[in-house]
């Protein structure tokens, strides 16, 4: 080898060296950065994504960080997360319980997105998912003791429909209703007006990012009577007529109250027609 | 709140294994139950809102309310509350109350254009005497005027009555309540000479049919709502029918939900009167008994000034005379009222109108009706109190458990006080009347006055004119609460105090009626308040008040529940009760300075004493010495009244106007109240209180004691002992929508906010839960006007217009030609739109019904 | 070796300060006014441009999509707004023709930081420096490309990009941005010399491939005038860049300085008290004076 070919060759292995030495720097840094970024892929649940935002990895894939949707949001309930969040740093987010979506109808924040990370497919604000409401806490929730609240029902904008009242008995008391709210998954956009509404201290329902909030049925399982309901009736042959061995004044009814007995009058010793008394005879009765 | 390392090493602990489990906790406050119940002292109190009268426990730590609870034992409410209940503690503790009186100055002197400023009582109490007096002698009877509330404590209202009435010889006293249920005496009056319902809210339970005409019960009367929801749960074949001309809560649980017409209700009412007698269902043996039939003079007019040309083209404006018909007679006049007809007016189908007839019909059924300001704040709600009444009348579905004609209350005590105690231009205490000279006299004698104090309605006693300080003849004396802001206007008025009220936001017609006379240098405001109220914004004098439970007070529920509570903490800074305030103030007006001396001469001992001297040191005001206010359980209470004054005040009011209910010779028997002290222990008794017991259903032997035995029935209210049916037919609203104002405006409440929001719009919770007054409208007639939910509307009437955010999404749904404002927001003031149209027997305003139109703003 | 403690002197005595900073002062004229574009919105309620760097509008008409950003969201799989294609045309256009590096020198936050680190460097006499290759940034800007492709999660890049962040942090709230900041400062004062600009950051690199053929160049076409003070290449961000251009005459070399790492900056032009430096197009004739042979390459083309 002469000493020019050694030189190439130094220069080459230097070359080469310093080449590996990049390589693995940044393949570091890479490393590193995928590491990070999975744990930053997971919404925080206190963070939500405005109005049609996409799913979360795909989100964080499509938003560029422009923050164009906080600058047009007219409620200025938008934020871009920052550095030491819990929120992918320069993602727009809002806090349900200090600045809800108000649902403007014509989502001004779609509008504004430049890449379809708020999917400007979204036309009916109704149709949003940001999250989804769950009622967190109905030890503290004054309505499950009974208290005329139903704050969150009222602040609903989807009225009626993402959060219903289920009326029970007030067994405590004896003589009052019970006006629970349930939320309903097919219906609640998540936009958090109930949340902030709540009275309590802390409020006792909240919404989650929905992967959070949801739980699933197994896959393999019906409820029966949502099915036979969504069917119009059985799915399988109705059931016969059924007969039954019964003493006198006694019905069965099948699918509805089960044994009746049949009240009778109680018993004296008159005929309720005071004309057969009248007429009777003195003789001894039987 | 204090941590100890343990509980902050715990809460740290719970809130990392939340943060493991990628939930984040905002400081979860673990040690908070622990520590902080230790000596709270507990006591009980009726709540500050409603008439639904729940009763609360508050508690009490270093002077200052720290916690409360609904009252487990209390029977209306089970220790429950409403969202607006819940707050209670915080509505005492706005960061804005008046802690000083205030007035207006310019260079340190009073000026109607000046800057408000802080002075002493005395200087307040000093200037308003002397323009009180000036305009008593100027201007009569009428010159001065009193606007008080139902939500006054009982002895509140009897103190103020007994000052403007007794001191002043003044009629001019009317509380806010004649914006709220004047109909409803009215009909109860002229159905059964006798105030406030006979039934109770054990009807709640025992009814199985209930029909709500023009209330919303679930966000006005929560507690109650939840109760009648009880019932319709769990009561087998209980129905609930709803009337309303607009979609409320209530039609979430409504099996017949009907939105009619504004003022149709006139023709369904008369439309089941006639369903019943064509029929043939009505009870032949109860109407035989106990019932009158008559027909009420008609084309009465809207109760507006005598110049409007609405009174100018009524036939009859103002008339109440009923005449005593045939049963016959009555079945002519209601068989026009078909059900195609009442169907066509108000355009509820006719099967649902049949479905709701049919239910007052079945004599198996029990029936209750329930009401409040949809039939009171009605141009004829006289009238429409009254045919509810005629169908419960007709099929004797009255006066026993379940089957109850129910007028529910909107203010605390706007029976206790408002009704009882006779806070009314027209009444004086327990049913009594000024329009009787015997009932006067009556009144005289237990307040030891001399015959002729007290001005009778037409300023005639014994036949003969009542002389006046003035020199003229007192002249005719009653004037409601509308004709006052009229009387203002045209300065026949120059002196007016509100207490306990917010009449700059309540009253109709802001902008022509209330405002320009409040604002005019010949008069001097007086506004009593805890807060700086719009009332308070447009006054001269502002007066801090203690509010609730910073006196010792009591209220009276729509349930004839009579409730008391201690002062548990005192008022901020300067603050006095409005019990001191009328006390006080009476201190610096002598009798010379409002009586003639003719009167002063039937009396010469009280010659040279002041108002104060002659109406409360009077040997029965001040019969119970000073005392330490303790309960059963050794706590002891303040008193500041009785501090100050140096006897038990409260006691001595309440007995002194006992003697109207039980003194021998009283001119009407059934209104009857236990003893002081006894409510101080009783979780509120419901009168007429005999021998210690309460009465649940009056009029009914078994129930009511005065019902003689083997009578079942007595209206004991008439002398006849029976009730009037009085037929009134449809006659229109005031104000109808046109071609330009083409919306009907209805205003009212809603459930977090109680009435002009002036304490819990004060509650931050409560205030973010329903922040601003929104316009409800259909997603139909917004669209038309290029509107949608969350843009801002102007709403624009004939007499002024508002800007407010448009609603078509929320709690209330309403038909395409109705708009619906709550009027519980200071910053949006409804009631520049409304109409100060009354109805012309109760003068009851119509905040119901006047047109108006909507632009975008 | 050039003397730090006299550096500028030779050029404020021959031109004047205003003059020897002509470039300086425009530059950070510019990277301010932007900012201030962009701040004025949120502070007082003006709004000319929304959005940042990323993407923003002005006056509600002119979309610009920042191409490295929007390249990294098509990767991971987004089809972009007509509004974004328009702006990254024009983005692309601006610096097609001026040179993708002013948008280092003339727009970005970070060379505020970065230049305020080379100059306490010259201040601290610090001069030890780790060798990091200035290819470095390829690698890196291969790495921005390649992330979204491979993980999952997104525009990965813009979690730590320094770039976007001071300037978002800026308008948008600083939240810790400043740490991040902070930390390309230290970077460049005492591991690194031009560490980041120069060496690491993927953006430039991006935008440097971006204005590797644009029109918009320096020059030293006076570079018969030079002294040899060496001057400009202390100040110079990316000093190889020079050498060919003012040294090349010799051999024929183009005075023109067409290294596509060139930031535009005008540094150079500034500091030099011969006036040898000024910009240009990219074919540019010598000014010939003191050395009349290179005469007939007067017309030179690339």
């Amino acid at each position: 080898m002469s000493d020019t070919d050694k030189k190439h060759e130094m220069n080459r292995r230097q070359f080469l060296g310093n080449m590996l030495k990049t390589a693995c720097g940044v393949g570091l840094v890479g490393m590193g950065l995928g590491i990070y970024s999975n744990r930053a892929s997971s919404l925080p649940a206190h963070y939500l994504r405005p109005p049609g935002a996409l799913p979360e990895e795909d989100f964080l894939g499509a938003c560029i960080r422009c923050g164009l949707c906080v600058r047009d949001c007219p409620y200025d309930m938008l934020f871009l997360g920052e550095v030491g969040d819990d929120v992918a740093t320069g993602t727009p987010y809002f806090v349900a319980r200090t600045g809800p979506c108000e649902m403007c109808e014509d989502i001004p924040c779609i509008a504004a997105c430049p890449t379809n990370a708020l999917d400007h497919g979204l036309t009916d604000i109704e149709e949003s998912r940001m999250g989804l409401a769950v009622v967190v806490d109905q030890e503290t929730c004054i309505a499950f003791h009974g208290l005329r609240c139903e704050v969150c029902f009222n602040v609903c904008p989807i009225r009626g429909k993402a959060i219903t009242l289920d009326l029970q008995h007030n067994v405590r008391s004896g003589k009052h209703a019970l006006f629970i709210p349930v939320v309903h998954f097919d219906a609640c956009t998540g936009c958090g007006l109930c949340e902030r509404a709540c009275i309590l201290e802390e409020a006792a329902i909240k919404v989650f990012p929905t992967d959070l909030a949801k739980g699933e049925l197994g896959k393999h399982y019906r409820l029966g009577w949502k099915e036979k309901e969504k069917a119009g009736g059985a799915l399988v042959t109705p059931d016969v007529e059924h007969k039954y061995n019964l003493p006198e004044g006694v019905r069965y009814d099948l699918q509805g109250e089960g044994l009746i007995i049949e009240e009778k009058p109680e018993e004296t010793p008159f005929s309720s027609n005071p004309l057969d008394s009248l007429n009777s005879s003195f003789m001894d009765k039987k | 709140m204090k941590l100890t390392r343990r509980d902050f090493i715990k809460s740290n602990a719970v809130a990392a294994a939340a943060s493991v489990a990628g939930v984040t906790l905002p400081a979860i406050k673990t040690a908070t139950a622990a520590d902080g119940d230790d000596g709270i002292r507990w006591d009980k109190a009726a709540c500050r809102y409603c008439g639904t009268g729940c009763s609360v426990l508050m508690g009490v730590k270093d002077g200052k309310v720290v916690a409360s609870q609904g009252d487990p034992d209390a029977p209306v409410n089970k220790g429950l509350n409403c969202i607006k209940g819940y707050f209670l503690p915080k509505i005492l503790y706005g960061q804005d109350r008046v802690t000083q009186p205030m007035l207006r100055k310019t260079n340190g002197k009073y000026d109607k254009n000046g800057k408000f400023e802080a002075v002493s009582w005395e200087e307040a109490f000093k200037t308003m005497a002397e323009k009180w007096v000036a305009a008593r002698k100027a201007k009569g009877a009428k010159g001065v005027g009193m606007f008080g509330s139902g939500q006054w404590t009982v002895w509140e209202g009897y103190a103020a009555a007994k000052l403007m009435k007794a001191g002043f010889r003044s009629n001019s006293i009317d509380p806010n309540a004649r914006h709220c249920m004047a109909s409803a005496v009215g009909a109860f009056m002229r159905a059964f000479r006798i105030d406030e319902p006979m039934g109770c809210y054990d009807d709640l339970e025992h009814a199985d049919v209930f029909v709500l005409w023009g209330a919303n019960m679930a966000e006005m009367h929560p507690i109650l709502w939840s109760r009648l929801t009880d019932t319709r749960l769990t009561k087998p074949g209980c129905e609930v029918h709803v009337l309303s001309t607009y979609e409320h809560r209530c039609f979430e649980l409504a099996d017949n939900p009907m939105v009619f017409e504004p003022q149709s209700d006139l023709a369904i009412a008369n439309f089941i009167a006639n369903y019943i007698i064509q029929n043939k269902a009505y009870n032949k043996d109860f109407i035989g008994k106990h019932v009158n039939f008559n027909k009420t003079t008609t084309d009465i007019g809207y109760g507006l000034r005598p110049s409007h040309p609405l009174q100018k083209a009524a036939k009859n404006p103002n008339k109440g005379k009923f005449n005593k018909i045939a049963f016959d007679e009555y079945a002519k006049l209601v068989s026009e009222y078909t059900v195609e007809k009442a169907s066509k007016m108000s355009g509820v189908s006719e099967k649902k109108l049949i479905k709701l007839a049919k239910v007052y019909a079945d004599p198996k059924k029990k029936v209750s009706s329930f009401w409040t300001m949809g039939m009171n704040q009605h141009t004829r709600g006289v009238w429409m109190n009254g045919l509810v009444y005629n169908i419960h009348l007709l099929m004797g579905k009255i006066s026993e458990p379940g089957n109850s004609p129910f007028s529910l209350t909107g203010q605390p005590s706007a029976c206790g006080t408002a009704r009882e105690v006779g806070t009314f231009t027209h009444r004086l205490p327990a049913d009594l009347v000024v329009k009787k000279d015997a009932h006067c006299k009556f009144a005289e004698k237990v307040w030891k006055l001399p015959a002729g104090t007290i001005p009778r309605h037409n300023g005639m006693s014994d036949k003969a004119a009542q002389s006046d300080i003035s020199g003229k003849p007192m002249g005719k004396t009653l004037i409601h609460a509308v004709a006052m802001h009229r009387a203002l206007k045209d300065r026949k008025m120059n002196c007016f105090w509100v207490m306990c009220n917010n009449n700059m936001q309540a009253a109709a017609n802001f902008n022509e009626e209330s405002y320009p006379g409040w604002r005019d240098p010949a008069n001097f405001i007086t506004v009593t308040d805890p807060y700086p109220t719009v009332s308070a914004q447009a006054a001269d004098l502002v007066l801090p008040t203690s509010m609730w439970i910073e006196k010792e007070g009591a209220y009276g529920n729509a349930e004839r529940r009579t409730q008391f509570w201690r002062q548990q903490v005192q008022g901020p800074g300067e603050s006095r009760s409005d019990l001191w305030q009328l006390m006080e103030f009476a201190k610096y007006v002598k009798v010379e300075d409002v009586w003639p001396e003719d009167l002063i001469a039937k009396q010469p001992e009280y010659a040279g004493k002041t108002l104060y001297e002659v109406l409360y040191t009077n040997g029965q005001v001040d019969k119970f010495p000073k005392q330490t206010v303790t309960d059963d359980r050794g706590n002891e209470y303040g008193n500041d009244e009785m501090d100050y004054f140096g006897y038990y005040v409260q006691k001595g009011l309440f007995e002194e106007y006992r003697l109207f209910n039980s003194a021998p010779g009283i001119p009407k028997k059934g209104h009857e109240m236990a003893e002081f002290e006894v409510y101080h222990k009783a979780r509120g008794l419901r009168w007429p209180v005999i021998d210690g017991k309460e009465t649940l259903w009056r009029f009914r032997e078994g129930y009511d004691p005065h019902v003689e035995k083997g009578s079942e029935v007595q209206f004991y209210g008439a002398k006849d002992k029976k009730a009037n049916i009085i037929f009134g037919p449809y006659e229109p609203a005031a104000e109808m929508p046109d071609k330009e104002y083409d919306l009907w405006l209805c205003t009212g409440r809603v459930l977090e906010h109680w009435h002009s929001g002036s304490m819990t719009r004060r509650v931050p919770e409560l205030y973010r839960a329903v922040p601003d007054a929104v316009v409800f409208m259909s997603k139909k007639a917004a669209k038309k006007r290029k509107l949608r939910s969350g843009s801002m509307a102007r709403i624009i009437s004939r007499r002024g217009e508002i800007v407010c955010r448009v609603d078509t999404k929320g709690r209330n749904k309403v038909p395409d030609g109705l708009v619906f404002i709550p009027w519980f927001d200071a910053g949006r003031l409804v009631n520049k739109l409304t109409l100060d149209a009354t109805d012309p027997l109760s003068k009851e305003t119509d905040y119901k019904k006047c047109a108006v139109k909507i632009v975008k703003a | 070796m050039v003397d730090l403690t006299t550096l500028g002197d030779d050029s404020i005595a021959a031109k004047g300060w205003i003059k020897a900073h002509k470039w300086l002062i425009l530059r950070r004229l510019s990277q301010l006014g932007i900012l201030a574009l962009f701040l004025v919105g949120p502070v007082l309620g003006v709004w000319i441009v929304k959005g940042n760097l990323a993407s923003s509008l002005t006056l509600d008409i002119l979309p610009l999509t920042d191409p490295h950003v929007l390249l990294q969201a098509v990767l991971s799989g987004v089809v972009p707004e007509t509004t974004a294609i328009i702006g990254v045309v024009l983005v692309l256009l601006f610096y097609f023709v001026v040179g993708g590096r002013v948008y280092c020198s003339w727009v970005c936050p970070v060379n505020m930081v970065t230049d305020l680190a080379s100059w306490l460097r010259r201040i601290l006499g610090i001069r030890t420096t780790s060798q990091i290759s200035r290819n470095s940034r390829y690698w890196m800007l291969a790495l921005t490309l390649i992330l979204p492709l491979v993980v999952s999660g997104g525009i990965i890049w813009e979690l730590i990009n320094p770039v976007s962040m001071m300037f978002r942090g800026i308008v948008f709230g600083m939240g810790a941005t400043w740490v991040v900041v902070l930390a390309v400062f230290l970077f460049d004062l005492v591991v690194a010399k031009e560490g980041w600009c120069g060496r690491l950051c993927p953006v430039g690199a991006f935008y440097n491939l971006i204005g590797s053929r644009s029109l918009l160049r320096v020059n030293a076409s006076n570079r018969a005038e030079c002294n040899d003070c060496m001057e400009c290449f202390v100040v110079c961000p990316e000093p190889q860049v020079i050498r060919p251009a003012l040294k090349g005459g010799s051999k024929g070399i183009s005075p023109v300085i067409l290294s596509s790492d060139c930031t535009n900056c005008g540094r150079c032009i500034d500091i030099c008290a011969k006036d040898v430096f000024s910009y240009g197009g990219r074919s540019v004739s010598e000014t010939i004076r003191s050395n009349p042979e290179v005469v007939k390459k007067q017309e030179v083309h690339i």
